[in-house]
Protein backbone atom coordinates (compact mmCIF):
# COMPACT_ATOMS: atom_id res chain seq x y z
CA UNK A 1 0.00 0.00 0.00
CA UNK A 2 1.12 3.72 -1.36
CA UNK A 3 1.21 6.38 1.35
CA UNK A 4 -0.78 9.52 0.84
CA UNK A 5 1.61 11.10 0.29
CA UNK A 6 3.24 9.01 -3.01
CA UNK A 7 -0.50 8.27 -3.91
CA UNK A 8 -0.35 12.37 -4.24
CA UNK A 9 2.94 12.41 -6.02
CA UNK A 10 1.92 10.09 -8.92
CA UNK A 11 -1.07 11.77 -9.37
CA UNK A 12 0.44 15.39 -9.38
CA UNK A 13 2.78 13.97 -12.05
CA UNK A 14 0.49 12.40 -13.87
CA UNK A 15 -1.34 15.50 -14.38
CA UNK A 16 2.12 17.38 -15.18
CA UNK A 17 3.30 18.61 -12.15
CA UNK A 18 7.30 18.49 -12.28
CA UNK A 19 7.62 19.22 -8.46
CA UNK A 20 5.67 15.97 -8.09
CA UNK A 21 8.22 14.11 -10.78
CA UNK A 22 11.21 15.30 -9.05
CA UNK A 23 10.19 13.88 -5.70
CA UNK A 24 9.16 10.57 -7.20
CA UNK A 25 12.66 10.62 -8.86
CA UNK A 26 14.34 11.23 -5.51
CA UNK A 27 12.35 8.27 -4.25
CA UNK A 28 14.09 6.26 -7.31
CA UNK A 29 17.48 7.72 -6.21
CA UNK A 30 17.22 6.75 -2.38
CA UNK A 31 15.85 3.24 -3.46
CA UNK A 32 12.71 3.28 -1.65
CA UNK A 33 10.77 0.48 -0.61
CA UNK A 34 7.92 2.11 -2.28
CA UNK A 35 9.68 2.07 -5.45
CA UNK A 36 8.51 -1.01 -6.98
CA UNK A 37 4.66 -0.07 -6.16
CA UNK A 38 5.41 3.00 -8.00
CA UNK A 39 6.89 1.41 -10.78
CA UNK A 40 3.85 -0.92 -11.15
CA UNK A 41 1.02 1.57 -10.82
CA UNK A 42 2.80 4.12 -13.73
CA UNK A 43 3.39 1.10 -16.01
CA UNK A 44 0.55 1.51 -17.67
CA UNK A 45 1.59 5.01 -18.15
CA UNK A 46 4.80 3.91 -20.14
CA UNK A 47 6.28 2.60 -23.33
CA UNK A 48 6.37 5.31 -26.00
CA UNK A 49 9.40 7.61 -25.09
CA UNK A 50 12.55 6.75 -26.91
CA UNK A 51 15.49 6.52 -24.50
CA UNK A 52 19.04 7.30 -25.65
CA UNK A 53 22.37 6.82 -23.89
CA UNK A 54 25.24 9.35 -24.51
CA UNK A 55 28.28 8.28 -22.51
CA UNK A 56 32.48 8.84 -23.13
CA UNK A 57 35.40 10.12 -21.54
CA UNK A 58 34.93 13.57 -19.43
CA UNK A 59 35.20 16.69 -20.90
CA UNK A 60 34.64 15.10 -24.16
CA UNK A 61 31.72 17.41 -24.96
CA UNK A 62 28.97 15.41 -23.39
CA UNK A 63 26.67 17.99 -21.66
CA UNK A 64 27.30 20.45 -24.47
CA UNK A 65 26.31 17.83 -26.93
CA UNK A 66 22.73 17.02 -25.05
CA UNK A 67 22.66 21.09 -24.80
CA UNK A 68 22.33 21.57 -29.02
CA UNK A 69 20.78 18.42 -29.03
CA UNK A 70 17.62 18.97 -27.15
CA UNK A 71 17.49 22.44 -28.76
CA UNK A 72 17.17 20.68 -32.55
CA UNK A 73 15.10 17.58 -30.53
CA UNK A 74 12.60 20.28 -29.43
CA UNK A 75 12.49 22.46 -32.87
CA UNK A 76 10.76 19.48 -34.07
CA UNK A 77 8.20 19.74 -31.18
CA UNK A 78 9.58 16.78 -28.97
CA UNK A 79 9.49 16.78 -25.62
CA UNK A 80 12.52 16.16 -23.79
CA UNK A 81 13.52 14.14 -20.67
CA UNK A 82 17.34 14.63 -19.67
CA UNK A 83 19.71 12.46 -16.71
CA UNK A 84 22.83 13.14 -16.08
CA UNK A 85 25.17 11.40 -14.12
CA UNK A 86 28.44 12.27 -12.93
CA UNK A 87 31.17 10.59 -10.18
CA UNK A 88 30.88 10.63 -6.53
CA UNK A 89 33.97 11.37 -4.42
CA UNK A 90 35.44 8.06 -3.43
CA UNK A 91 36.52 9.81 -0.75
CA UNK A 92 33.78 12.09 0.78
CA UNK A 93 30.72 10.74 -1.27
CA UNK A 94 29.79 14.02 -2.26
CA UNK A 95 29.93 15.28 -5.26
CA UNK A 96 29.98 18.29 -7.76
CA UNK A 97 27.75 17.87 -11.04
CA UNK A 98 28.37 20.37 -13.83
CA UNK A 99 26.55 18.89 -16.17
CA UNK A 100 23.37 21.00 -15.81
CA UNK A 101 25.53 24.04 -16.18
CA UNK A 102 25.82 23.43 -19.70
CA UNK A 103 22.29 23.14 -20.28
CA UNK A 104 20.52 26.32 -19.01
CA UNK A 105 19.32 27.36 -22.43
CA UNK A 106 16.12 24.96 -21.54
CA UNK A 107 15.80 25.63 -17.95
CA UNK A 108 12.33 27.09 -18.57
CA UNK A 109 11.30 25.49 -21.19
CA UNK A 110 8.17 23.58 -19.81
CA UNK A 111 8.78 20.46 -21.94
CA UNK A 112 12.10 19.51 -20.80
CA UNK A 113 13.14 18.23 -17.63
CA UNK A 114 16.28 18.05 -16.54
CA UNK A 115 17.39 15.73 -13.31
CA UNK A 116 21.37 15.60 -12.57
CA UNK A 117 22.27 12.57 -10.34
CA UNK A 118 25.42 11.55 -8.70
CA UNK A 119 26.76 7.57 -9.21
CA UNK A 120 26.85 7.45 -5.19
CA UNK A 121 29.51 4.43 -5.34
CA UNK A 122 27.51 1.46 -5.87
CA UNK A 123 27.11 0.38 -9.73
CA UNK A 124 24.58 -1.73 -9.59
CA UNK A 125 22.64 0.86 -7.35
CA UNK A 126 23.31 3.39 -10.24
CA UNK A 127 22.04 1.54 -12.59
CA UNK A 128 18.62 0.84 -11.05
CA UNK A 129 18.27 4.35 -10.43
CA UNK A 130 18.67 5.36 -13.67
CA UNK A 131 16.58 2.92 -14.65
CA UNK A 132 13.53 3.78 -12.61
CA UNK A 133 13.99 7.43 -13.23
CA UNK A 134 13.82 6.53 -16.81
CA UNK A 135 10.76 4.91 -16.37
CA UNK A 136 9.57 7.96 -14.50
CA UNK A 137 10.07 10.20 -17.11
CA UNK A 138 8.43 8.49 -19.35
CA UNK A 139 5.38 7.65 -17.57
CA UNK A 140 5.59 12.13 -17.30
CA UNK A 141 5.10 11.62 -20.77
CA UNK A 142 8.66 12.24 -22.48
CA UNK A 143 8.81 11.69 -25.50
CA UNK A 144 12.83 11.50 -25.68
CA UNK A 145 15.09 10.66 -22.67
CA UNK A 146 18.54 11.02 -23.01
CA UNK A 147 21.30 9.68 -20.48
CA UNK A 148 24.69 11.27 -19.59
CA UNK A 149 27.31 8.93 -18.21
CA UNK A 150 31.33 9.03 -18.13
CA UNK A 151 31.93 6.25 -19.80
CA UNK A 152 33.49 3.48 -17.40
CA UNK A 153 32.53 0.18 -18.59
CA UNK A 154 30.06 -1.64 -16.38
CA UNK A 155 28.41 1.41 -16.84
CA UNK A 156 28.02 1.56 -20.34
CA UNK A 157 27.28 -2.04 -20.39
CA UNK A 158 24.16 -1.41 -18.19
CA UNK A 159 22.73 2.03 -20.03
CA UNK A 160 22.95 -0.24 -23.37
CA UNK A 161 20.62 -2.25 -22.27
CA UNK A 162 18.45 -0.02 -20.74
CA UNK A 163 18.43 2.75 -23.91
CA UNK A 164 17.59 2.27 -26.96
CA UNK A 165 20.68 3.62 -29.06
CA UNK A 166 23.81 4.18 -27.19
CA UNK A 167 26.17 7.08 -28.15
CA UNK A 168 29.71 7.48 -27.82
CA UNK A 169 30.91 10.62 -27.29
CA UNK A 170 35.32 10.55 -28.49
CA UNK A 171 37.56 13.70 -29.20
CA UNK A 172 40.63 13.84 -31.10
CA UNK A 173 43.74 13.46 -29.06
CA UNK A 174 41.79 11.01 -26.63
CA UNK A 175 44.14 8.46 -28.52
CA UNK A 176 45.26 5.89 -31.36
CA UNK A 177 42.00 3.97 -32.19
CA UNK A 178 43.43 1.00 -30.47
CA UNK A 179 43.18 2.70 -27.11
CA UNK A 180 39.69 3.23 -27.65
CA UNK A 181 39.31 -0.47 -28.36
CA UNK A 182 40.51 -1.05 -25.12
CA UNK A 183 38.11 1.68 -23.29
CA UNK A 184 35.92 -1.37 -23.71
CA UNK A 185 33.08 0.77 -25.32
CA UNK A 186 33.33 0.98 -28.88
CA UNK A 187 31.76 -2.41 -29.73
CA UNK A 188 28.64 -1.70 -27.83
CA UNK A 189 28.05 2.10 -29.10
CA UNK A 190 25.23 2.37 -32.18
CA UNK A 191 26.69 5.80 -32.78
CA UNK A 192 30.21 7.18 -32.35
CA UNK A 193 30.29 10.44 -32.22
CA UNK A 194 33.99 12.49 -32.76
CA UNK A 195 33.38 15.76 -30.99
CA UNK A 196 35.61 18.97 -30.66
CA UNK A 197 36.31 18.24 -34.48
CA UNK A 198 37.69 21.86 -34.98
CA UNK A 199 40.25 20.29 -32.94
CA UNK A 200 43.54 18.49 -34.33
CA UNK A 201 43.09 15.02 -35.39
CA UNK A 202 39.44 14.36 -36.04
CA UNK A 203 40.04 13.65 -39.51
CA UNK A 204 42.84 10.76 -37.70
CA UNK A 205 40.81 9.39 -35.79
CA UNK A 206 37.87 9.17 -37.40
CA UNK A 207 39.46 7.28 -40.36
CA UNK A 208 40.90 4.82 -37.35
CA UNK A 209 37.35 4.42 -36.45
CA UNK A 210 36.17 3.29 -39.97
CA UNK A 211 39.36 1.16 -40.20
CA UNK A 212 38.35 -0.40 -37.33
CA UNK A 213 34.50 -0.78 -37.39
CA UNK A 214 34.25 -2.19 -40.33
CA UNK A 215 33.00 -4.85 -41.92
CA UNK A 216 30.40 -4.37 -39.52
CA UNK A 217 30.52 -7.42 -36.90
CA UNK A 218 27.06 -9.11 -36.18
CA UNK A 219 24.95 -6.68 -38.73
CA UNK A 220 25.51 -3.94 -36.12
CA UNK A 221 25.73 -1.26 -38.18
CA UNK A 222 27.26 1.77 -36.52
CA UNK A 223 27.58 5.08 -37.44
CA UNK A 224 30.46 7.71 -36.86
CA UNK A 225 29.37 11.06 -36.79
CA UNK A 226 31.42 14.21 -36.40
CA UNK A 227 30.47 17.81 -34.65
CA UNK A 228 31.50 20.51 -32.94
CA UNK A 229 28.85 21.41 -30.32
CA UNK A 230 30.20 23.96 -28.81
CA UNK A 231 29.79 25.69 -32.23
CA UNK A 232 26.36 23.54 -32.64
CA UNK A 233 27.73 21.82 -35.99
CA UNK A 234 26.91 18.43 -36.98
CA UNK A 235 24.16 18.28 -34.47
CA UNK A 236 21.45 18.17 -37.26
CA UNK A 237 23.17 14.93 -38.10
CA UNK A 238 23.69 13.61 -34.99
CA UNK A 239 19.51 13.90 -35.25
CA UNK A 240 19.17 12.65 -38.10
CA UNK A 241 20.76 9.31 -37.31
CA UNK A 242 18.99 9.39 -34.10
CA UNK A 243 15.57 9.77 -35.56
CA UNK A 244 16.32 7.31 -38.28
CA UNK A 245 16.90 4.35 -34.87
CA UNK A 246 14.17 5.70 -33.83
CA UNK A 247 11.72 4.68 -36.41
CA UNK A 248 13.06 1.28 -36.94
CA UNK A 249 12.84 0.68 -33.25
CA UNK B 1 20.21 0.22 -0.62
CA UNK B 2 21.52 3.72 -1.24
CA UNK B 3 22.34 6.77 1.09
CA UNK B 4 20.31 9.89 0.87
CA UNK B 5 22.39 12.72 0.37
CA UNK B 6 21.86 16.46 1.09
CA UNK B 7 21.14 18.09 -2.22
CA UNK B 8 22.03 21.62 -3.06
CA UNK B 9 21.58 24.09 -5.90
CA UNK B 10 24.46 26.41 -5.92
CA UNK B 11 23.66 29.41 -8.21
CA UNK B 12 24.45 33.27 -8.45
CA UNK B 13 21.66 35.22 -10.15
CA UNK B 14 22.10 38.65 -11.69
CA UNK B 15 25.12 39.78 -14.18
CA UNK B 16 28.19 39.87 -11.25
CA UNK B 17 31.40 38.63 -12.90
CA UNK B 18 33.09 35.88 -10.83
CA UNK B 19 32.21 33.23 -9.10
CA UNK B 20 35.65 31.81 -7.39
CA UNK B 21 33.37 32.30 -3.61
CA UNK B 22 30.25 30.23 -4.90
CA UNK B 23 33.41 27.36 -6.25
CA UNK B 24 34.87 26.99 -3.08
CA UNK B 25 31.97 26.96 -1.29
CA UNK B 26 30.45 24.09 -3.41
CA UNK B 27 33.77 22.46 -3.40
CA UNK B 28 33.35 22.50 0.35
CA UNK B 29 30.03 21.40 0.84
CA UNK B 30 30.82 18.59 -1.63
CA UNK B 31 33.97 17.77 1.27
CA UNK B 32 31.36 17.76 3.70
CA UNK B 33 29.57 14.55 2.04
CA UNK B 34 27.02 16.82 0.14
CA UNK B 35 25.77 16.40 -3.68
CA UNK B 36 25.95 19.90 -5.33
CA UNK B 37 24.64 21.20 -8.69
CA UNK B 38 26.44 24.10 -9.99
CA UNK B 39 24.81 26.07 -11.93
CA UNK B 40 26.95 29.11 -12.22
CA UNK B 41 26.50 32.68 -13.65
CA UNK B 42 23.93 35.13 -14.80
CA UNK B 43 20.48 33.03 -13.63
CA UNK B 44 17.28 34.49 -13.47
CA UNK B 45 15.45 33.76 -10.40
CA UNK B 46 13.17 31.97 -12.11
CA UNK B 47 15.59 29.94 -13.91
CA UNK B 48 17.14 29.13 -10.37
CA UNK B 49 13.55 28.58 -8.72
CA UNK B 50 13.27 26.12 -11.91
CA UNK B 51 16.15 24.39 -11.69
CA UNK B 52 16.05 23.84 -7.59
CA UNK B 53 12.50 21.92 -8.29
CA UNK B 54 13.39 19.87 -11.20
CA UNK B 55 16.34 18.86 -9.11
CA UNK B 56 14.30 18.31 -5.58
CA UNK B 57 17.53 20.27 -3.75
CA UNK B 58 17.15 20.32 0.00
CA UNK B 59 19.29 23.39 -0.12
CA UNK B 60 19.51 26.45 -2.47
CA UNK B 61 22.39 28.56 -1.85
CA UNK B 62 22.62 32.10 -3.85
CA UNK B 63 25.69 34.16 -3.94
CA UNK B 64 25.39 38.12 -4.62
CA UNK B 65 28.39 40.69 -5.46
CA UNK B 66 26.79 43.05 -7.23
CA UNK B 67 24.60 44.73 -4.71
CA UNK B 68 21.14 43.70 -6.23
CA UNK B 69 20.44 41.25 -3.49
CA UNK B 70 17.60 42.68 -1.95
CA UNK B 71 15.62 42.22 -5.34
CA UNK B 72 17.03 39.13 -6.51
CA UNK B 73 16.97 37.24 -3.38
CA UNK B 74 13.11 37.39 -1.96
CA UNK B 75 12.47 37.11 -5.91
CA UNK B 76 14.01 33.98 -5.62
CA UNK B 77 12.65 32.24 -2.35
CA UNK B 78 9.03 33.79 -3.84
CA UNK B 79 9.49 31.38 -6.81
CA UNK B 80 10.80 28.48 -5.61
CA UNK B 81 7.52 28.62 -2.94
CA UNK B 82 5.51 29.24 -5.71
CA UNK B 83 6.31 26.54 -7.81
CA UNK B 84 5.81 23.87 -4.73
CA UNK B 85 9.13 23.98 -3.36
CA UNK B 86 8.24 24.74 0.25
CA UNK B 87 10.34 23.25 2.04
CA UNK B 88 13.54 24.21 0.42
CA UNK B 89 16.04 25.83 2.79
CA UNK B 90 17.46 29.13 1.28
CA UNK B 91 20.62 30.44 2.24
CA UNK B 92 22.61 33.55 0.77
CA UNK B 93 26.07 34.60 -0.01
CA UNK B 94 27.72 37.60 -1.16
CA UNK B 95 28.96 40.89 0.03
CA UNK B 96 25.35 42.11 1.75
CA UNK B 97 25.57 44.99 4.15
CA UNK B 98 23.64 44.06 7.84
CA UNK B 99 21.05 46.39 7.76
CA UNK B 100 19.77 43.89 4.96
CA UNK B 101 19.74 41.15 6.70
CA UNK B 102 16.49 41.36 8.98
CA UNK B 103 14.64 42.13 5.53
CA UNK B 104 15.68 38.83 3.93
CA UNK B 105 15.19 37.13 6.68
CA UNK B 106 11.95 38.18 6.63
CA UNK B 107 11.95 37.14 2.87
CA UNK B 108 12.31 33.66 3.59
CA UNK B 109 16.54 33.78 3.53
CA UNK B 110 17.28 31.52 6.29
CA UNK B 111 20.82 32.55 6.44
CA UNK B 112 23.30 35.08 4.91
CA UNK B 113 26.53 33.37 5.10
CA UNK B 114 29.76 36.50 3.98
CA UNK B 115 32.59 36.13 2.78
CA UNK B 116 35.02 34.41 4.56
CA UNK B 117 32.78 32.20 6.17
CA UNK B 118 34.38 29.15 7.24
CA UNK B 119 33.15 26.32 5.19
CA UNK B 120 32.32 24.47 8.08
CA UNK B 121 30.11 26.89 9.67
CA UNK B 122 27.60 26.47 6.84
CA UNK B 123 27.99 22.62 6.46
CA UNK B 124 26.93 23.06 9.88
CA UNK B 125 24.35 25.44 9.63
CA UNK B 126 22.75 23.08 6.78
CA UNK B 127 23.05 19.97 8.55
CA UNK B 128 21.45 21.08 11.78
CA UNK B 129 18.53 23.13 10.35
CA UNK B 130 17.27 20.28 8.21
CA UNK B 131 18.34 18.13 11.03
CA UNK B 132 16.11 19.84 13.37
CA UNK B 133 13.16 19.95 10.58
CA UNK B 134 12.91 16.40 11.30
CA UNK B 135 13.16 14.04 8.21
CA UNK B 136 10.46 15.83 5.66
CA UNK B 137 11.34 13.76 2.84
CA UNK B 138 10.93 10.52 4.48
CA UNK B 139 13.06 9.06 1.91
N1 LIG C 1 36.87 23.19 -28.73
C1 LIG C 1 35.71 22.60 -28.43
N2 LIG C 1 35.33 22.54 -27.14
C2 LIG C 1 34.16 21.92 -26.85
C3 LIG C 1 33.34 21.33 -27.85
N3 LIG C 1 32.28 20.79 -27.26
C4 LIG C 1 32.41 21.02 -25.93
N4 LIG C 1 33.55 21.71 -25.69
C5 LIG C 1 34.05 22.16 -24.37
O1 LIG C 1 34.55 21.05 -23.66
C6 LIG C 1 34.41 21.27 -22.25
C7 LIG C 1 33.70 20.08 -21.60
O2 LIG C 1 32.38 20.04 -22.08
P1 LIG C 1 31.24 19.21 -21.36
O3 LIG C 1 30.05 19.32 -22.23
O4 LIG C 1 31.11 19.63 -19.95
O5 LIG C 1 31.86 17.75 -21.42
P2 LIG C 1 31.41 16.39 -20.67
O6 LIG C 1 32.26 16.27 -19.45
O7 LIG C 1 31.70 15.30 -21.65
O8 LIG C 1 29.96 16.52 -20.37
C8 LIG C 1 33.62 22.57 -22.12
O9 LIG C 1 34.53 23.60 -21.83
C9 LIG C 1 33.01 22.76 -23.48
O10 LIG C 1 32.77 24.11 -23.79
C10 LIG C 1 33.78 21.42 -29.23
O11 LIG C 1 33.15 20.95 -30.17
N5 LIG C 1 34.99 22.05 -29.45
MG1 LIG D 1 28.93 16.30 -18.59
Amino acid sequence: MLTERVTKLINGMLAGQKNSLAQLISLAENDSPDLPEIIKMLHPHRGKAYCVGITGPPGGGKSTLIDRLTATIRSKGWSVGIIAVDPSSPISGGAVLGDRIRMNQHYLDEDVFIRSMATRGSHGGLSKAVASTVKLLDASGKDIIIVETVGVGQTELSIKQMADTLVLVLVPGYGDALQVMKAGSIEVADIIVVNKADYQGAERLVNELRATLTPNRRGHEQSIITTQAINGIGIGELYQALDQRRKKR
Amino acid sequence: MRHKKIRVLIAKPGLDGHDRGAKVVAQGLRDAGMEIIYVGLRLTPEQIAEAAIQEDVDVVGIDCLSGAHMALFPKTVSLIREKGGENILVVGGGTIPKKDIPKLREAGIAQIFGPGTPIEEIVKFIETTLGKRGNDNQD
